[in-house]
């Protein structure tokens, strides 16, 4: 990352991203450009370096925030026309570290409205568009982000992942792009989606710098009772081989006895033999033959480097879809309750009495895809509808947990596709609601396990679009699965 | 199952939004589809199986009972609505 220092200085960094921001205006990235704001932390910075004061390990870096983090810099609106308005007074505690540490926040990105979506076409602002073909999509729901990154706008960008909002806008553009083990970074002060499967997570250009990030924004927060112990930097020495299986090295439960025979064998260093599995069920037809591709290079590529390859069957993975649209919805259903119209954002002024200011503003202030999985999460809740279908959900959500931890017996990491297909074109999948959804086929089943998984670029297609893959590793094992990224580079 | 035009004006009651005749009509096609996905768990075999409502590994997180200062002002919350009168949030008649 280009840190200011004394060959170059914040004011420079922070100018230079703004310029390239304007440039690609057309890419319709930002909803916000924090220009004064952030060339008034970049002086002081500079003047601050000048006079030989310790800085921050991200001085003068200038990075991208998703809309649906609050901090007073901007209106956050989570690109809904319902938070319309809306400046925050409190600032979320991964701005916070961020900020702490020197980093400089020179706009607010687009997303799909509340994070609803894999394309970026839901927002209220109109859609991002790719950076590789102006014609597609950049993915989403973190599709600002992604495509900041991608164009070298900025260094970093930070991302909300509930169901592949960070993983798959990496992939369509050519970047990484982490979602941690749920709990790893604090949620406080970001727009709430679906609690039980939300986290927090960036784009970068490289490992290092994801590693760098991650370090500073993990750990835990009084203000988000579900954020776990600080294990990412606590763990730093850890080995790769330590971390196995390593939902049973939690502070509060005891290590499970191992009886495969293989304790300790690959300690040491990452030249050692790992064992990465492979989805059988995921290497077929309906995966783009490019990205299939990608993914057998990928696989040769380990295997030449002494790596173990296991193939695994996941069955219940299929059904992962169609309970993720069952538990974010009725998670989501709650959590936008609140937006009601009286106390921030948008308010409809057409209503005569209470109620219809509440229906009139949530029918104007939400998005179609919005409304959509408000009504499907109190269609799953309601009484004579929740056994069949919440209820079933979270059952599978247990069987899915069990898949990846069985699996994680018999292998270090997972690599797989993260989507069925690289960037589509914009406007084909907008109207076909279950059509976008089959686009988080791969990638919801980690947020509903509470796994981690990183996109790492992985080359292009013929057409030039990017293909990212997805490495996927037990609860706690982000640090050596960003260190492992680095065999598939 | 069917999803009938009353079916799609209840679910948009009980979730507090008005809708006009042409969203009742495209969510009420979009919500048939999805529920007809979503409807493919009844295949699954789940007898035996423990439900998981969250996958964060501890329980029973305490704090001490005391008050914490907070990050925003009783003034900037109010400030964010428009309709503010004597330290209250105006709203259209309730009854």
């Amino acid at each position: 990352m280009k840190i200011a220092d004394k060959s170059t200085s914040a004011e420079k960094l922070v100018r230079d991203a703004l310029e390239k921001a304007k440039k690609y205006a057309e890419y319709n990235i930002f909803t916000f450009l924090n220009e004064e704001g952030a060339l008034k932390k970049a002086r002081e910075i500079d003047a601050r370096i000048k006079k030989g004061e310790k800085v921050g390990k991200l001085a003068g870096v200038p990075y991208a925030l998703k809309d649906n983090f609050l901090s007073p810099e901007g209106e956050t609106t989570a690109s809904a026309h319902i938070l319309e308005g809306f400046v925050s007074p409190i600032t979320a505690t991964a701005v916070a570290k961020l900020e702490a540490e020197g980093a400089i926040m020179i706009g607010r990105t687009n997303l799909d409205a509340f994070a609803h979506g894999s394309s970026t076409e839901n927002s209220y602002f109109g859609p991002t568009l790719n950076s590789r073909d102006k014609k597609r999509v950049a993915g989403g729901s973190s599709g600002g982000s992604a495509v900041a990154v991608a164009l070298d706008i900025v260094e970093f960008a930070t991302g909300t992942d509930t169901g592949g909002s960070i993983r798959q806008p990496a992939s369509f553009n050519g970047v990484y792009g982490l979602k941690p083990t749920y709990g790893c970074i604090s949620r406080y002060g970001v727009v709430a989606m679906a609690s039980s499967t939300d986290c927090i997570g960036f784009f970068t250009k490289t490992p290092d710098d994801m590693d760098l990030l991650m370090s500073i924004a993990s750990g835990q927060d009084p203000k988000d009772m579900t954020t776990l112990p600080d294990y990412y930097n606590t763990d730093a020495d850890t080995e790769l081989s330590d971390l196995r299986p390593s939902w049973a090295t939690g502070a509060d439960r005891a290590p499970e006895p191992r009886n495969d025979g293989r304790e300790g064998a690959c300690r040491g260093s990452l030249n050692s033999s790992v064992r990465i599995g492979i989805i059988k069920d995921f290497d077929n037809e309906s995966v783009d033959s490019d990205i299939r591709e990608a993914l057998k290079k990928k696989v040769e590529l380990l295997k030449s480097k002494g790596h173990e390859i296991v193939e695994l069957e996941m069955p219940a993975l299929k059904y992962g879809l169609a309970a993720y649209y069952i538990i974010v919805p009725a998670e989501v259903a709650s959590n936008l309750s609140r937006y009601d119209g009286v106390r921030y954002g948008f308010r409809s002024e057409k209503s005569d009495d209470l109620d219809a200011l509440y229906y009139n503003t949530r029918f104007e202030g939400f998005m179609p895809e919005n409304k959509r999985r408000i009504m499907i999460g109190n269609f799953v809740l309601s009484s004579g509808f929740y056994d069949a279908y919440f209820l079933k959900a979270a059952k599978a959500r247990t069987m899915i947990i069990n898949e990846y931890e069985k699996a994680f017996s018999e292998c270090d990491f997972i690599l797989t596709p993260v989507s069925p297909n690289p960037a589509f074109k914009l406007g084909e999948k907008v109207n076909d609601p279950v059509a976008m959804y089959l686009e988080d086929v791969m990638s919801v089943s980690l947020n509903l396990a509470g796994v981690p998984g990183l996109t790492i670029p992985a080359g292009e297609t013929k057409d030039g679009l990017a293909v990212g893959l997805q490495l996927v590793g037990p609860r706690r094992s982000d640090k050596a699965l960003i260190e492992f990224s680095k065999e598939l580079a | 199952m069917e999803i009938k035009r009353e079916d799609i004006l209840h679910l948009a009651d009980l979730s507090e939004f008005a809708l006009d005749e042409k969203e009742t009509e495209s969510l009420g096609g979009d919500l048939q589809e999805i529920i007809g996905y979503i409807s493919q768990l009844d295949e699954l075999d789940t007898s035996d199986i423990q439900p998981t409502y969250q996958v964060f590994e501890m329980e029973n997180i305490w704090r001490d009972d005391e008050i914490l200062p907070q990050d925003a002002t009783r003034e900037q919350l109010l400030a964010l609505t428009k309709n503010e009168k004597d330290n209250q949030i105006k709203v259209p008649k309730v009854l």
